[in-house]
């Protein structure tokens, strides 16, 4: 195969994989941050506590996170086919995928949303503010950082995915690597994509990297976490001064 | 200002698991208007879950609070959640953290602004109250740093301001300067003395240090296993014989020479501090008083003395001479009878 020859392949599969990553991406973040905020908020101790729709929702996420993407795809056909009147094709692709990354999403936002200190909630829980105000001015802003990471490996994730909606005809850098590559032994194209795949994930985790960290070094200092534990590891010491003279 | 009566709050006490622990157990509370209220007690000694009682971030297990008039208990309703009254009561309560729970990802202004977002006020009016309250905990110049940029005791300046935000009538301060040098715990206490002067502020604050009470507290309670042991002004504190609060707040030390010996701690309040009455003593009934220790301090703004003395022979042999003392108007304790009180008080002082 020349260049000519692979040039629009390329290029086509590199506009699919844009297309149905960036879609799917996009579902699974305004699903999943709900749902892993709610996955906190619901857990014994805290401001929506409720066992049974925690639990609920804690098992919905992993039987979904459980299934391998190939057979969520398959067996998803049904709805597939109601939401985009088709089981090929692109539109047809993004469904699976994103509803694959929504609980894959969630987790991520559910550990990054615990990692904000709880004094902070409870400061505004002082001032008078709702569980609304705290999840809109605490949780999230708090938690922006990690979030941001969160949804840089949700991409990741979903690139890899992707390779597999070739399946359903949906086309991407994944599938040209298995059809052209593979199957019909065009090992130059099969390294093309490879490399392009491999640049364009090493750029999405830069800028990923670098968004997340200029928000959590934000004041010009790095590293406030381990900054609060010292001030806390000092608290009992000084509380036990007493004791031990 | 704040009253609680018989507050008790039982930790797993709703028998999901795990034992039940007691934390407060019938605690009554009076908190005057316009004065500096000091809780002290050592850490479990239930003083946390007091002061997150009186705004119900901890909801008591019975008893009830009320805050400038209004029964916040009678507001909480049953869940964990709080309704729209309780939050709007809450939002008249300051309250600052010993980790001062700044939100990083806001600037010093906007973190001052948060409790007026809350409140629902507009940006312009936000801003210029915010600017007011940097101004006067001394901080106007870092309104648009970030918390990560400050030291401890400017985070706890922006605590403070962020605390006043909403024209509060009480402050809330849970060990505010546990997290703190001492010479940055001396600037955040004068500062909230000032602030208790100039705004006519109630405090309510729980320490751990004795120093906090000794420097700007007007009254002080004593907070052992849950219960408040001992409580009243400063003042009154003081000229209660056998004191474990006055003794810790103003301890003198010293041993006995021997065994016939009698010691005595003599405290002087206001006039009886400018007479001579130890030179008097010992001319008019003739006999040798040795000084183990003393001080002079200022314990709430009040002038205050304390000695301990030796007086040779028991104290059947000195019944006399101690009566003296106490006819002079000073505050008599004879040490030996409570040595085992004083042992713990300097314990809690430390």
């Amino acid at each position: 195969m020349t260049w000519s020859e692979m040039q629009p392949l390329l290029s086509q599969a590199c506009w699919d994989t844009l297309y149905m990553v960036g879609w799917s991406t996009l579902i699974a973040v305004v699903g999943g941050l709900p749902l892993g905020i709610l996955l906190v908020l619901t857990d014994r101790g805290h401001l929506l506590q409720n066992v049974v729709a925690n639990k609920v929702i804690g098992q919905v996420v992993n039987i979904t996170r459980s299934m391998p993407f190939i057979i969520l795809m398959v067996a998803l056909m049904t709805f597939t086919r109601w939401i985009t009147g088709t089981t090929i094709g692109r539109e047809a692709a993004i469904v699976p995928l994103a509803i694959g990354a929504i609980p894959f999403f969630a987790r991520l936002v559910e550990t990054a949303v615990r990692e904000v200190d709880g004094g902070l909630v409870e400061a505004v829980q002082a001032m008078g503010g709702n569980t609304w105000t705290i999840v809109r001015k605490v949780l999230v802003p708090e938690a922006l950082p990690s979030l941001i990471a969160s949804t840089t490996t949700t991409i990741v994730a979903l690139i890899g995915y992707s390779a597999m909606a070739g399946t359903v005809g949906a086309g991407g850098l994944g599938d040209i690597a298995i059809r052209y590559g593979y199957q019909r032994f065009e090992t130059e194209l099969m390294w093309i994509t490879v490399g392009i795949l491999a640049v364009v994930i090493s750029l999405i985790q830069f800028a990923g990297d670098f968004a997340a960290r200029s928000l959590y070094n934000r004041g010009g200092r790095s590293g406030r976490a381990p900054k609060l534990r010292l001030l806390k590891a000092k608290e009992p010491a000084s509380a036990d001064i007493g004791k031990v003279a | 200002m704040i009253t609680t009566t018989g507050l008790t709050k039982i930790y797993g006490a709703d028998g999901s698991r795990g034992r039940e622990i007691t934390a407060l157990d019938g605690v009554d509370l009076h908190v005057r208007e316009g004065e500096v209220y000091g809780v002290i007690g050592q850490s479990g000694a239930g003083k946390s879950s007091l002061i997150r009682c009186i705004n119900l971030l901890e909801r008591p297990t019975a008893g009830t609070v009320s805050v400038a008039g209004q029964d916040l208990t009678a507001l909480a309703g049953r869940g964990p959640r709080a309704g729209k009254e309780l939050r709007q009561a809450r939002s008249r309560i300051g309250m600052v953290f010993q980790h001062f729970n700044l939100l990083s990802s806001r600037t010093v202004q906007d973190n001052v602004e948060l409790p007026l977002e809350i409140l629902g006020r507009s940006g312009k009016e936000r801003s210029r109250k915010a600017l007011e309250l940097l101004d006067l905990v001394g901080l106007a110049d870092r309104a648009g740093a970030y918390p990560a940029q400050l030291s401890g005791g400017q985070k706890q300046r922006v605590g403070i301001a962020r605390a006043l935000a909403a024209d509060p009538k009480v402050l809330l301060s849970d060990e505010a300067t546990s997290a703190l040098d001492p010479e940055t715990t001396r600037s955040i206490l004068q500062l909230l003395r000032d602030l208790n002067r100039q705004l006519g502020l109630t405090v309510l604050l729980i320490t751990h240090e004795m120093d906090v009470v000794k420097s700007i507290c007007d009254s002080a309670a004593l907070m052992e296993k849950g219960r408040i042991v001992e409580s009243g002004t400063v003042s009154e504190l003081l000229a209660t014989p056998g004191s474990e609060l006055a003794a810790a707040l103003f301890p003198v030390g010293g041993e006995a020479a021997g065994p016939d010996r009698t010691v005595v701690d003599v405290t002087f309040q206001g006039e009886a501090a400018t007479q001579p009455v130890i030179s008097q003593l010992s001319r008019t009934y003739n006999i040798d008083i040795s000084i183990l220790g003393a001080a002079i301090d200022t314990v709430g703004g009040l002038q205050v003395g304390r000695m301990r003395i030796e007086l040779p022979g028991r104290y059947e042999d000195n019944v006399v001479p101690i009566g003296f003392l106490r006819e002079q108007g000073l505050q008599i304790d004879v040490v030996g009878a409570s040595d085992a009180k004083t042992a713990l008080a300097k314990e809690a002082v430390k």
